[in-house]
């Protein structure tokens, strides 16, 4: 089923909302008020949203550090993302994570860890609770070009596959695996022909076309819902800056960089929306309008708010110490 | 009309046995409860410790997996955060590394990180004594007693092995539980009915003793008790705690002992450096040093991996005559 016209708008709201979420922690790092690294999500924005919108409630979602549109969609606020960043108390966190590290499995989020490929497994497990459970709904995650050299992409994929579990697994073809290109991660041709191996459906979409992103992965999530099994989807898109920050992308040749700003998932969707007459350019500007000024709001109470005791280290190792404070405030769309 | 009391027949369960039964009942208890690992359901598991648990639960909830222990870690960690209590096979402990990063770092840190608990227990057979070779005699313990946010232990009773199981898998954190092969079906015992469970965290005193401690776990427990028995005879007179849980230690059970006894030796199985021994003598050593009358004795494997050849792996291993030989050392101090 095609998404009706308020999905559509929905889909522009969270990539522009990906990316001036992401715009205004630029100039927090700029500022030196982030700590530690910023991986950014540039001209990827298509590929999350596009994905992440194809659930529905009771599904859960492992994202990886770009996956800064997935996480927004599954209904983490920006308030949440900037305190993340910001190391404060009140991060879902609680300050002993940073970055896209926090999650509540029961509100449809899975924590990753920086070990690449090991969500694989764990979101399978997540499918597997699910089909246990007698509940229809799936697991979504993401790997990256690199993470798909990982054993346990491999370990968890097949395992997935044998038991028929509900997991769509994004593989994220980004070019780049910090310096390493794709070409020197694997021999394979593209990401989907991996699937063959596991006996189970491939398929790679242009990652810069959000609809696209969004009717495949729908497709493979409607598979996973009626028992079929998992899907791997290759999204072809481009990381448009550095691994993080830091990195300045010598490596990456210009003309590669040139090809891919002219292909920005965003800019090629309001073109979309505007020649189908969904939406008029005045309409969209009303909603970054609206964002900008929330994300004020929402920054500036972030920066105000405290960081974390030092003592609190010590806490929530074990579950005997006692509950966790409930920091995590996820609203979800739905 | 009279009451005829016939006495019942003795009934001994194995270690093995205890771990199964301790599994069974918990499953019984809580659907929640699953098993994943490799050859577990249909063949009942490579020492047949599952033997009979897919016919009584179905294949669902005794799952066979692949040949993959990061995928049955991995798996157990994602079901385990949607609320299911898994009990991952590792068909040997020594397997375990092929899953480390799955325990140490996606189990153990998610409480901590995101307040996201795992409530799984990772079980599998380790210790040597059967000439398993290298790759299946391993005692790993001590990388996982490294790591916060896990639990460990290793019973050396069916008693315990059977109340231990139940602990962990009831425990809301991620428990990894050593069962010590060679115990398996040598060691048995009448267990008591009902529904009751050994608390982790608590060490047994298997024997008192006025002139020293033996601090031990697992299949070195029964050791320490031969060694015990020889000294006897000699006038030296050993107390053994068995620790059962190796993190988070029972230091007040070491302590109280070492306080009274004043000198001690740590017995393990596992090699030497960086061992649980070598955190238990840093614990005698910060919170009882005025009690201690003698140097703290580690009795240990060598520094070396766990040899193959009979001669060989029986040479590597403590025993009760190692243990002997230190406690008239430390008693002549």
């Amino acid at each position: 089923m095609p998404p009706t016209r308020d999905q559509k708008l929905d889909i522009y709201r969270f990539m522009r909302l990906n990316r001036s979420v992401e715009e205004r922690l630029v100039n927090l790092y700029r500022q030196g008020k982030i700590v530690g690294g910023l991986y950014r999500s540039l001209g990827q924005e298509g590929t999350s949203v596009g994905s992440a919108f194809a659930l529905e409630k009771g599904d859960v979602l492992g994202p990886l550090i770009r996956n800064l549109g997935s996480v927004l969609v599954m209904g983490a606020t920006p308030r949440e993302v900037f305190t993340q960043y910001l190391a404060r108390a009140s991060s879902p966190s609680r300050g002993k994570e940073g970055i896209l590290h926090f999650g509540r499995p029961e509100r449809g989020l899975v924590s990753p860890i920086s070990m690449l490929g090991t969500l694989i497994p764990v979101m399978a497990g997540v499918a597997l609770a699910a089909k246990m459970q007698r509940k229809r709904h799936v697991a979504l995650t993401y790997i990256g070009d690199g993470g798909t050299s990982t054993g346990p992409f491999h370990e968890g994929l097949n395992f997935a596959a044998v038991q028929r579990l509900p997991l769509i697994v994004i593989a994220e073809n980004n070019g780049w695996a910090y310096s390493t290109p794709f070409r020197k991660q694997t021999a394979a041709k593209c990401l989907a022909d991996r699937a063959a191996g596991y006996g189970i459906p491939g398929e790679s979409v242009d990652g810069n076309d959000v609809l696209a992103v969004y009717d495949a992965t729908r497709r493979a999530v409607d598979r996973a819902r009626d028992g079929a099994g998992p899907t791997l989807i290759e999204s072809r898109t481009y990381r448009m800056k550095g691994h993080a920050e830091h990195d300045g992308q010598t490596y990456v040749p210009n003309a590669e960089l040139m090809e891919w700003t002219r292909r920005d998932p965003i800019d090629r969707y309001v073109r979309q929306l505007t020649e189908t007459a969904v939406a008029s350019v005045e309409e969209l500007a009303a909603i970054d309008r609206e964002i900008a000024q929330k994300l004020e709001a929402d920054l500036a109470e972030a920066e105000a708010s405290p960081m974390p005791a030092p003592e609190s280290a010590l806490e929530g190792v074990y579950a005997e110490a006692g509950p966790v404070p409930e920091s995590m405030m996820i609203r979800r769309r739905w | 009309m009279p009451v005829t009391l016939e006495p019942r027949p003795r009934r001994e369960t194995t270690y093995i046995g205890a771990i199964r039964e301790g599994i069974l009942e918990e499953m019984e208890r809580d659907d929640r409860v699953f098993l994943l690992g490799e050859d577990i359901g249909v063949y009942g598991g490579a020492f047949q410790l599952t033997a009979g648990l897919r016919d009584r639960f179905g294949e669902e909830r005794v799952l066979d997996t692949p040949l993959s222990e990061s995928a049955i870690v991995g798996a157990a960690v994602g079901a385990a955060m949607m609320g299911m209590r898994p009990v991952a096979e590792m068909q040997f402990a020594d397997f375990i590394s092929c899953a480390f990063d799955m325990v140490t770092n996606f189990a153990a840190k998610s409480r901590y990180r995101t307040g996201v608990g795992v409530p799984m227990v990772v079980r599998g057979p380790a210790g040597g004594g059967v000439h398993g070779g290298p790759f299946h005699s391993q005692n790993p313990e001590a990388y996982f007693a490294h790591t916060p946010g896990l639990k460990i232990v290793q019973p050396s009773t069916a008693h315990d092995a059977k109340g231990l199981i139940k602990a962990a898998i009831r425990d809301d954190d991620p428990v990894i539980y050593f069962e010590h092969k060679f115990l398996y079906r040598r060691v048995k015992e009448e267990l008591p009915g009902g529904d009751w469970i050994v608390p982790i965290g608590k060490a047994a005193l298997r024997r008192t003793g006025r002139d020293l401690s033996i601090l031990t776990y697992g299949a070195m427990v029964w050791t320490a008790l031969d060694a015990a028995k020889t000294l006897e005879t000699e006038g030296i007179d050993c107390e053994v705690l068995d620790l059962r849980t190796l993190f988070p230690l029972d230091e007040e059970a070491i302590l109280e002992s070492v306080a009274k006894t004043n000198k001690a030796i740590v017995l393990h199985e596992a090699t030497r450096a960086g061992g649980i021994g070598a955190e238990i003598a840093a614990v005698i050593s910060e919170r009882c040093f005025e009690y201690l009358d003698g140097p703290l004795i580690r009795v240990t494997a060598p520094d070396t991996p766990v040899p193959f050849s009979p001669t060989l792996e029986d040479f590597f291993l403590p025993n009760a005559e190692k243990v002997a030989k230190a406690a008239r050392a430390l008693v002549a101090y």
